[in-house]
């Protein structure tokens, strides 16, 4: 049986902040159609890793690789994250960061742009390509939001959206670049029960027809033992376990590092 | 009632306030030729009175606009001096808007015939002038009103491009035609000179920054003699030409006017063209948040260079049309008073909103001209409206309007 | 890893020894520290202005782009006061003080309006718009004291005696240069006490670091503000009436000019940091008028601007400040 192509490949990822370790000696690795969860309580470096993955910290050590599909294995240490989101890695971020003064369509566009190409002078001239270009940037991104429930208000300004329906818009920007690699920030954050089983399968969902791999960051247990196929747990820096929700659910390490929290949802 | 009284008690402590405040500067004149003291009591009437009376009016107005934010139910809702859905309706009128933009330019094109005589045409060189301003702000309205990089040393690039004909004409000789798109790529090889080294600042930082560059420029223009004439600057520059026709001074004038009318349609259009494009998406998105503009595949570096090196060029053209409608200039011309001008045009005016800078920038320049009789309080009357608008109307003349794609057919924006 | 205080002190005495190595004996060694005490000078009361600066900034994050015209408005509330006086047939130090003190008074009242009106509302808005509003009120308040007064030079009346025991230094250390020197130092150890041991200071002290949380503690925000207006005016007052009595002259002009230059200095020093705004105004101001001395004096400004384009695009958190990363 073939191995499953690694679509990302963290080895031994460190960073240290002055004297603070933040993370370390992390590894982790994500295979075609996989939905993974990282979990662990607040503080244990989670959105430092994706910051790290996503270039906007450079790692001070170890290895991030990733490998599109039908492609060969890049380091993307240093890279800035344009290119690596070029590259077809996308995120969403912890606390929310649309574009509050643009409308949610515009914000969607945005995401197209590292997959489209006009120039200031196409832009001025606007011929009939860059002009069938726009168009095509228009209808995906309405595509996009008719796929996470936002068509309706494709004309209102992104700051006046409510809050999950702004956290659908990130997702929807994100997808928006066509990754082949998408990484959620607390998704669910802030999010009622009702709208937190939508997000569920939009999630799977999405994994489903994008045919791309999900990386996510959640404190919501019940969302994660719904939906990942594998889990690994950070504490202080440092990844105390992996394995699969029914692993992950009777890890003694883990229950402790969760004193207090109900990690049985 | 209550209100009232308590208003009424809170203008006269004010008044009192500012009459304490004002007064050793606007009472006690000392003077130290004659050696005597002039006392200007009557000024404390003055203060007294005024600043009672708008004290009063202040208290009420800031109870009107916080009463407004009550009321509304969205923040789109204040759009301000038009209620929303008549500027709305009016802009989405098509006929209408097009009947109304036939008359502007219609107008605008007869206009120096309209206003002057072979003798006197004072009020074609104001508009030349205005018009020069106006296509500054549209200018630096694309670095920060699209891009949101502040910019204080704007002027620079004007300086830049003024100096590149008045030294290419004296120097070769080359005709205004030739310099024009040259003062232009000056300006704008300038600009990514300046902006390179800045691109990780952010805000008061970049602010700070650019005024220094402004300032250092300013003074190498100042002091270095040997090129740029120094605080003498440079004399005899050649006016535009016309195919080698001798014109007279108010042709001349005409002409000038001509020349910056089509620049500022210039401008105009590829503000539009850009606004509605990948790249001025890429430019808001970076003024809204740029990490997140960054993590969604937008190169910072590139996007912000564009933005700097496009804002410069129009300074550089439309420097050389004002050192050739000038026939003269000097450091005096590019000032941070300037700079800090054209940003107030570019805020005041509503940042990125083409409608609104152009009406700014009018006011701006035209309203000193003409309410001559107020000329010495002009300067104050400036930064009275800049705190003014602020704090009453930050988001300036017209705002954001909301930009609208059809999906399917062909897609277009609105015009602002 | 250095410690940032380390590399700063490092750099200095390396600086020096390069620098006074390399320009070897010949040098005019007279000129050199006639150049360098006038500096120090200069640089103290560009420290005095850049305080208030760094101060305002910790605390609110706005550059008052206006408070170089409060240091202006001292200086003339000084001349009046002083005119007036010795037109009354007083003279000398005594009347200087008084001067002075009805300068910080004013100083105090117009740092404390300026916030109340031009600032305050916009506490919440985004950036851009205390920014504009300050240039703004820098704009209203050149021109306010250009037409209440004069656009000219105005004489400042020669007051301070020139002191015997000076005498020997007297072509580096003039009496007002001494005076200078003093009230900087006294200003300084004053402002530390009060920022470490009064009630106000910690108050000032918690609330720019937190300032949701010095609300919560019961601080009463609004006034550690006003008084940090107040401060920082206090003192560009003192720097107004020095420079003033020094350069003989005042102009409404002067205020552009000090702030940009002063603010360079809270810069270099690291924005928000009160002993790197004195560092940074000596620095400034030796590296400006050594600049001026040795190579063009009328490029002096040029190479302030110099010194605060490079410091920001290299160092931006200063000579003693702290990077701050940004929380994604």
């Amino acid at each position: 049986m073939t191995e499953q192509a690694k679509l990302l490949d963290v080895s031994g990822l460190t960073m240290d902040f002055g004297g603070l370790r933040a993370i370390d000696s992390v590894n982790l690795e994500i295979r075609t159609g996989e939905i993974v969860a990282l979990i662990g309580p607040n503080g244990a470096g989670k959105t430092t890793f994706f910051n790290c993955v996503t270039g906007i910290y450079t790692p001070t050590a170890g290895d991030v690789s990733i490998c599109p599909p039908g492609g060969k294995p890049l380091r993307i240490n240093g890279l800035k994250p344009n290119r690596i989101t070029a590259l077809g890695m996308a995120r969403t971020f912890q606390n929310i960061r649309l574009f509050p003064g643009m409308t949610v369509l515009e914000n969607v566009m945005i995401g197209r742009h590292c997959r489209t190409k006009a120039s200031i002078v196409d832009a001025i001239v606007r011929g009939p390509a860059t002009a069938r270009e726009e168009q095509e940037t228009v209808d995906t991104s309405y595509c996009l939001l008719e796929r996470v429930g936002l068509a309706d208000a494709a004309d209102d300004f992104a700051r006046n959206l409510s809050y999950g329906a702004q956290r659908r818009l990130e997702i929807a920007r994100a997808l928006a670049t066509e990754p082949f690699l998408l990484l959620l920030d607390e998704p669910a954050a802030g999010m009622n029960p009702q709208e937190t089983r939508e997000l569920d399968e939009l999630i799977v969902r999405i994994r489903d027809e994008e045919r791309l791999a999900i990386l996510l960051i959640e404190h919501d247990m019940k969302l994660v033992m719904n939906i990942s196929d594998r889990i690994y747990v950070m504490e202080y820096g440092k990844e105390i376990a992996t394995g699969t929700p029914e692993e992950i659910k009777g890890n003694p390490r883990v229950i402790e590092a969760y004193l207090g929290e109900d990690a049985h949802a | 009632m209550r209100e009232m009284l308590t208003s009424l008690k809170n203008a006269v402590g004010i008044a009192l306030w500012f009459v304490f405040l004002t007064l050793p500067l606007l009472v006690v004149r000392v003077n130290t030729l004659n050696n005597e003291i002039e006392w200007r009591w009557e000024n404390l009437g003055w203060i007294a009175g005024v600043t009672a009376l708008l004290a009063l009016a202040w208290q009420l107005s800031l109870r009107w606009r916080d009463r407004q934010r009550d009321r509304s139910v969205t923040q789109d809702e204040e759009e301000g001096m038009v209620p929303r859905a008549t500027l709305q309706t009016l802009l989405d009128n098509r006929v209408l808007c097009r009947r109304l933009l036939v008359g502007a330019a219609l107008l605008a094109a007869a206009f120096p015939w309209l206003v002057s005589t072979a003798q006197n045409f004072y009020h074609v060189n104001v508009m030349v002038s205005a018009l020069i301003f106006v296509v500054l702000a549209l200018g630096l309205n694309i670095t920060v009103g699209l891009a949101g990089l502040l910019d204080l040393g704007y002027i620079a690039f004007f300086a830049v491009g003024a100096y590149t004909y008045a030294l290419l004409s004296k120097a070769f000789g080359l005709g205004f035609w030739t310099c024009l798109p040259l003062g232009g790529v000056a300006g704008m090889l300038f600009g990514l000179a300046l902006g390179f080294p800045i691109l990780r600042l952010r805000g008061d930082y970049l602010a700070i920054v650019t005024l220094g560059f402004g300032s250092i420029t300013k003074i190498v223009l100042e002091n270095w003699d040997a090129v740029f004439g120094g605080a003498a600057g440079i004399a005899g520059i050649p006016r535009p030409d016309l195919f080698a026709l001798v014109l007279d001074g108010r042709q001349k004038a005409v002409y000038s006017y001509y020349i910056i009318l089509a620049l500022v349609v210039l401008t105009i259009f590829v503000t539009v063209r850009l606004k509605n494009s990948r790249i001025g998406r890429a430019w808001m998105a970076l003024r809204e948040d740029e990490i997140a503009c960054v993590a969604m595949g937008v190169d910072m570096a590139a996007t912000k260079l564009s933005a700097y090196a496009l804002g410069a060029f129009w300074a550089g053209l439309v420097g050389v049309v004002f050192a050739a409608h000038n026939n003269f200039i000097n450091p005096d011309s590019f000032t941070f008073m300037d700079s800090a001008m054209i940003l107030a045009m570019v805020v005041l005016g509503g940042m990125g909103s083409i409608l609104g800078v152009i009406v700014a920038a009018l006011a701006l320049k035209l309203l000193p001209e003409y309410l001559r009789a107020f000329a010495e309080y002009r300067m104050l009357v400036f930064g009275t409206v800049m705190v003014l608008m602020m704090l009453f109307r930050p988001q300036g003349l017209i705002s954001n309007m909301r930009r609208r794609y059809a999906a399917g057919t062909k897609g277009g924006g609105d015009r602002d | 890893m250095y410690n940032d205080r380390e590399q700063a002190g490092a750099c200095l005495p390396v600086f020096c020894a390069t620098f006074f190595s390399a320009v070897g004996q010949t040098m005019d060694y007279e000129y050199l520290f006639e150049l360098l005490a006038g500096g120090v000078i200069k640089g103290s009361i560009y420290a005095l202005i850049a305080l208030g600066y760094t101060m305002v900034y910790g605390i609110i994050q706005l550059i008052n782009f206006a408070h170089g015209e409060i240091y202006m408005i001292s200086a003339f509330v000084a001349f009046i006061v002083a005119g007036v006086l010795t037109m009354a047939g007083h003279g000398g130090l005594s009347v200087l003080v008084l001067a002075a003190l009805v300068a910080m008074l004013y100083a105090a009242a117009y740092g404390y309006t300026l916030e109340r009106i031009a600032y305050r509302p916009l506490r919440n808005a985004p950036r851009l718009s205390p920014l504009i509003s300050a240039i703004g009120a820098s704009i209203f308040l050149m021109n306010y004291v250009q037409l209440a007064q004069t656009p000219d030079f105005l004489p400042f009346p020669a007051l301070v005696p020139d002191f015997e025991f000076l005498e020997p230094v007297a072509r580096y250390l003039s009496s007002i240069d001494l005076i200078i020197l003093v009230v900087t130092v006294v200003t300084m150890l004053a402002l530390t006490v009060l920022i470490k041991y009064t009630r106000i200071g910690k108050a000032m002290r918690a609330t720019q670091q937190d300032m949701v949380m010095a609300r919560l503690v019961g601080i009463n925000v609004d006034r550690v503000i006003s008084a940090t207006f107040i401060i920082g005016s206090v003192l560009a007052a003192i720097g107004g009436v020095l420079i003033g009595s020094r350069t003989g002259q005042i102009n409404a002009a002067i205020g552009f000019m000090a702030g940009i230059k002063a603010f360079t200095a809270a810069v270099l020093g690291g924005i928000g940091n009160i002993p790197g705004a004195v560092l940074g105004g000596i620095v400034l101001g030796v590296a400006e008028t050594l600049g001026a001395g040795y190579i063009s004096s009328a490029y002096e400004d040029v190479f302030a601007f110099g010194l605060l384009v490079l410091i920001l695009i290299v160092r931006p958190a200063g000579l003693l400040g702290k990077a701050v990363r940004q929380k994604v």
